[in-house]
């Protein structure tokens, strides 16, 4: 009897073969600046915190092929957070499990607790939209390593625009329910706008006309006004507590 | 001979226009929609710790792995409908206990260290049921499976990986490994079935080649391919009986306790209604989801 008369050996054996491109490869690594540091850190948190709160949607999607996407998006958005955390020159894992949430520099919008399907198609159309027009400027960025993350992030945060626009239109232009559902998300996400644009306030612009374009095709409208949002809570404090409780309750483990 | 036994007998595959008797379309409608059934269940169990993963490169291997999951069941379900059967219809049957799915995932996740065990031995058992299913006799089942077999032999290496890592690790890893080995073991050797005595299908499935081998066989194939890979991580596989048979020229095993396979089936092991409660909400959660797509549709079809 043999299990195993499939040819298992060289490339072939893998779904998608081995030759993953490394996109830092080839590109000279100097050690970063702490304005760099800085820099890479924020971006970074923004991928890793997003990228939790969409895996917590593992094993809930409406539709299998859902789940598939949502974790190609988590899984985009996580190793992004891996090449920028690394980029700061800092261990990817003391930052991830080792750090205190006032430590953390991500956006709001990031770390909020999940809501219904409609609260997370907004942050995703929002999130990337945003994040979609900082990358393809960071393209240009004057330091290598950075600029060639940006340049893989740019292909991987188009798709998650675009899943996220698709299902804001179905929703929007869907039953009155789910039009209901996404004035609510759109509602209940909108002050935490305003933040994303305190370091490149210039990049408004493109993203309002984005924005308008997607929400005016799912016969949705813009949230007028800019309330303020309310006090920061504890989400970020439970997500953390979730995340590093393994790492931490075994310190000296190897993993 | 009609054509169905014809081409049973070349050993050609069956294809969905291909006549086939009743009771063979039944079996594989049951097979396939159960083997579904399993991958998206045995998200669940795993997925858990996604979110607790204790090291980003560890988070990324299992999110990709339970990521290819939901890809398994998405085209299982596929194979399932060239049987004229439907998705929803098939979700329906699993959430209301018509149709089941792997004992196995029934039972709890309780450290990381399971997460590497759960690759090792219930990746490693499925392969060995899976990869004859390669050359089931339905063709769009053993194209499917070419594919699953190959994700999951990756999945095996990684958990196999991970367990050496822990093993080389601290004391208290080396502990949390023994110890899910020892939760995972018997459930693992039950993932092949009842005995062949207490077997009824697998004569039949074996005639019509949707089966290659007994349950017995498969079984004794995954003890004697994991006893040296248990000795070379350094764990003890929890069995006072097991031991080299040089005549057989197989290891000789206990008996795993039927009496709780057949618990665990009947709906009454430690997580099947935690395991259906959440596939349930999940469904019906996203039904005002599939509600908006289905309407947003028929608006885009009424005005082209």
């Amino acid at each position: 009897m043999d299990l195993y008369d499939d040819d298992f050996t060289g490339d072939g054996h893998w779904a998608f073969g081995t030759g993953f491109r490394d996109p830092l490869d080839g590109v000279p690594m100097t050690p970063a600046s702490p304005e760099l540091a800085e820099r890479c850190l924020a971006l970074g948190d923004d991928a890793l915190v997003m990228s939790h709160r969409i895996q917590e949607w593992c094993t809930r999607a409406p539709e299998l092929e859902d789940e598939v996407a949502l974790a190609n998006i988590a899984l985009d958005l996580l190793g992004q957070a891996r090449l920028l955390l690394a980029r700061t020159g800092r261990d990817e894992d003391a930052l991830a499990f080792h750090r205190e949430a006032a430590g953390f520099r991500n956006v709001r919008l990031a770390e909020v607790r999940n809501g219904d399907f409609a609260h997370l198609v907004v942050r995703l159309l929002v999130f990337s939209t945003w994040r979609l027009a900082v990358l393809e400027r960071l393209r240009g960025d004057p330091d290598p390593v950075l600029a060639a993350i940006a340049d893989k992030g740019v292909k991987e945060v188009a798709y998650h625009r675009d899943y996220a626009a698709r299902w804001t239109i179905m929703l929007g232009d869907g039953t009155e329910h789910s039009r209901e559902r996404m004035e609510r998300a759109l509602a209940d996400l909108w002050p935490l706008v305003g933040e994303l644009f305190t370091r490149d306030p210039d990049l408004r612009a493109g993203f309002d006309a984005v924005i308008g374009e997607v929400l005016a095709r799912a016969t949705l409208k813009v949230p007028a006004g800019t309330a303020p949002p309310g006090p920061r809570g504890d989400d970020l404090a439970e997500l953390l507590a979730e995340m590093q409780g393994v790492a931490r309750s075994l310190p000296e483990a190897t993993w | 001979m009609s054509t169905f036994d014809e081409v049973i007998a070349a050993d050609q595959r069956i294809e969905p226009r291909d006549e086939m008797p009743e009771a063979y379309r039944k079996t594989m409608v049951r097979q396939i929609a159960q083997h579904a059934h399993s991958e998206i269940i045995g998200m669940q169990p795993e997925g858990y710790w996604i979110t607790r993963a204790p090291s980003l490169r560890r988070k990324a291997i299992l999110l990709a792995k339970v990521q290819d999951e939901a890809g398994h069941g998405l085209y299982l379900y596929a194979a399932a409908e060239t049987l004229g059967m439907d998705r929803a219809d098939l979700t329906e049957r699993l959430i209301d206990g018509r149709q089941k799915y792997s004992s196995i995932f029934n039972y709890p996740t309780l450290s990381y260290a399971d997460v590497g065990v759960i690759g090792w031995l219930v990746d490693g058992a499925a392969i060995c049921n899976q990869v004859p299913l390669c050359r089931s006799s339905y063709g769009p089942y053993a194209r499917a499976m070419i594919r699953v077999c190959k994700e999951e032999s990756f999945h095996q290496r990684q958990g196999y990986e991970l367990l050496m890592t822990m093993m080389g690790g601290t004391a208290a890893q080396r502990a949390m490994v023994q110890d899910a080995v020892d939760r995972w073991w018997w459930p693992s050797l039950m993932m092949f079935g009842p005995p062949d005595a207490d077997s009824p299908n697998t004569a039949r499935s074996m005639a019509w080649r949707i089966k290659r081998h007994t349950n017995d066989e498969l079984r004794q194939k995954f003890v004697d391919m994991t006893v040296p890979q248990a000795e070379r991580l350094g764990v003890t596989l929890p069995d006072p009986e097991l031991r080299w048979n040089a005549e057989r020229g197989h290891h000789d095993f206990g008996t795993p306790d039927w009496d709780e396979l057949k618990r665990v089936i009947g709906g009454d092991g430690p997580c099947n209604a935690e395991r259906i409660a959440n596939r349930r909400r999940a469904h019906e959660e996203g039904a005002w989801v599939r509600e908006a797509a289905a309407a947003h549709a028929r608006k885009k079809e009424a005005t082209p």
